[in-house]
């Protein structure tokens, strides 16, 4: 063994690229990395602006946040829009998660045809790109189960992550070992209750990683429905750039009001996650 | 023993792996309140055995027939029987997430629909039989491998259960631990508990078995009372098996 580790000493140019990385990861350069790339960013854009005569109004922004007039304080468009794109997200992810976890619970049944079932809604879902599952949605079924376009994005925005949200169910619902089944079973549990009381609490700490990324994911995922004109953060951006032709302003801005909420949305997951792994 | 009924019953059962065939046509009958060890190399077939008796595994052929129902593949009672078998497993399988106090009331509180003050006093009182009583609000990872063995073998008492399995209950602990789970048994054999044990401590099959069972290759080779197993065994393989074990 003292023969083989001889060689791995010679390895001195990587130490050498490692002394540069350390330079180049330590705090301060770093920040002045970023700050460099993001102004540079900033600037070419303001530049690029410039040179197309692009006239800058971004005093006009704060009115679709909020306004404070005689009668007091309201939310501006933007927000009314950031308002329907959460509680859409958040009714669709609601729902992802139902369709999920029967389709997890199918998959996992043991049944056959409950397998073949599963398979073919997962292959059929994340085998059709979101856009055509949007038009899908509202072109088509929307016409025959007579639904509104709302209701449409809901739907599709549900089915499409309730694809995703089923593999990490079965995933989480798979990383607890199986003695905990037959001692489920062995107490007289049926297999609702050994889910509902020992196997999904468990499930947890493997499932919320993964799953607030779906949040995630679903916030930003819900922009798409801008397609078939729901009233959401994205539409209503659109919206006021046409009639104001601020595309710069507005698209900066509801980029960093995404870019606000998904990182709320991250913090408060891993505070989360964090109580979760302290009980085990 | 008795004139009673044996409370479980093997007759001709067959069991299956794919083309392996881990049980090959055992018949055995335990009585109320005795006390059965069984003993034999590993991948014999005792824990598939012991597995059959509440359900856990699927025999294919044969009958078997626990607490006068008989057992088969998605039988309905069998939910209902499995709260009358208590088992005790290796690797101890406590849940986790939950207190030591929850995992002995969960049972009784989600299956038997007892109120939880009552069955906390039913836990209580267990802890203390299993002679830790103050470990009530800890978690299972807190404890040491004796003392999760010895919450696993209360969680199988709270449910109150007329027939006791054990798994191999020592096998995964360390040396220093084994002592404390088996004295727990033996008292427990001591109240007139149905058990059924795989275990390969002679000692203790010595000092509480009724019945000594032998098995090899999916085979019950060898059914006897302690005092002639242990000392003059009709099958060679027994013999070889005993002088084995019991050579250290």
């Amino acid at each position: 063994m003292k023969g083989d580790a001889a060689p791995s000493l010679k390895i001195l140019p990587l130490r050498r690229t490692s002394a540069i990385n350390h330079f180049l990861s330590s705090t301060p350069v770093s920040v002045f990395i970023y700050c460099l790339i993001v102004s540079c960013i900033l600037y070419s854009s303001f530049r690029g602006a410039q040179s197309m005569g692009y006239n800058w109004q971004w005093y006009q922004i704060p009115k679709y946040i909020y306004s404070y007039t005689d009668e007091g304080f309201q939310f501006g468009e933007l927000m009314l829009g950031l308002w329907t794109t959460i509680t859409l997200s958040f009714t669709a992810f609601f729902l992802a998660l139902i369709i999920g976890f029967w389709v997890a619970l199918l998959r996992l049944s043991g049944l056959f045809i409950g397998t073949k079932i599963a398979i073919c809604f997962l292959e059929f879902v994340r085998n059709v790109p979101l856009l055509v599952l949007v038009y899908l949605f509202y072109y088509v079924l929307g016409p025959v189960f007579k639904y509104d376009r709302y209701t449409a994005s809901i739907l599709c925005l549900a089915v499409y992550h309730s694809a995703l949200i089923s593999e990490i169910l079965r995933a989480g619902i798979n990383a607890v070992v199986q003695g905990q089944w037959e001692a489920a079973k062995s107490i007289g549990m049926s297999k609702m209750q050994t889910y509902i009381y020992i196997i999904l609490p468990q499930s947890v700490r493997f499932l919320l990683p993964p799953m607030t990324g779906e949040v995630v994911h679903m916030v930003k995922s819900s922009a798409i429905v801008s397609v078939i004109a729901v009233a959401e953060l994205t539409t209503l951006g659109q919206n006021i750039i046409s009639d104001t032709y601020m595309a710069f302003e507005i698209w900066f801005t509801i980029a960093i009001i995404y870019m606000i909420v998904i990182m709320i949305l991250s913090i408060g997951a891993s505070q989360v996650e964090k109580r979760y792994t302290v009980t085990n | 023993m008795s004139i009673e009924s044996p409370i479980i019953k093997f007759q001709n059962v067959d069991k299956f792996y794919g083309e392996f065939q881990a049980l090959k046509d055992i018949s055995i009958e335990v009585q109320p309140s005795e006390r059965m060890v069984i003993c034999g190399p590993s991948g014999s077939g005792k824990s598939t055995l012991i597995r059959c008796i509440n359900g856990l595994e699927n025999h294919n052929y044969g009958q078997i027939i626990v607490n006068g129902i008989e057992l088969f593949e998605g039988s309905k009672e069998l939910i209902r029987l499995r709260q009358e078998i208590g088992m005790v497993f290796q690797q101890f399988n406590l849940f986790p997430h939950l207190t030591v106090l929850e995992n002995l009331t969960i049972g009784p509180i989600k299956v038997r629909k007892i109120s939880k003050v009552q069955a906390e006093i039913v836990a209580r009182k267990y802890l203390d039989r299993v002679h830790i009583p103050e470990q009530a609000e800890k978690y299972p990872s807190e404890l040491s491998g004796g003392q999760q063995q010895r919450v696993a073998i209360a969680r199988s008492l709270c449910m109150e259960s007329k027939i006791l399995l054990f798994d191999e209950p020592t096998s995964a602990l360390d040396p220093e631990m084994i002592n404390e789970v088996l004295d727990v048994m033996v008292e427990l054999a001591d109240t007139g508990m149905t058990m059924v044990c795989v275990t390969h401590e002679m000692g203790f099959a010595r000092k509480v078995a009724d019945t000594m069972v032998f098995m090899d290759e999916g085979r019950i080779i060898e059914v006897a009372p302690p005092d002639k197993f242990f000392s003059k065994p009709d099958s060679v393989r027994c013999r070889e098996f005993l002088d084995q074990i019991l050579e250290h």
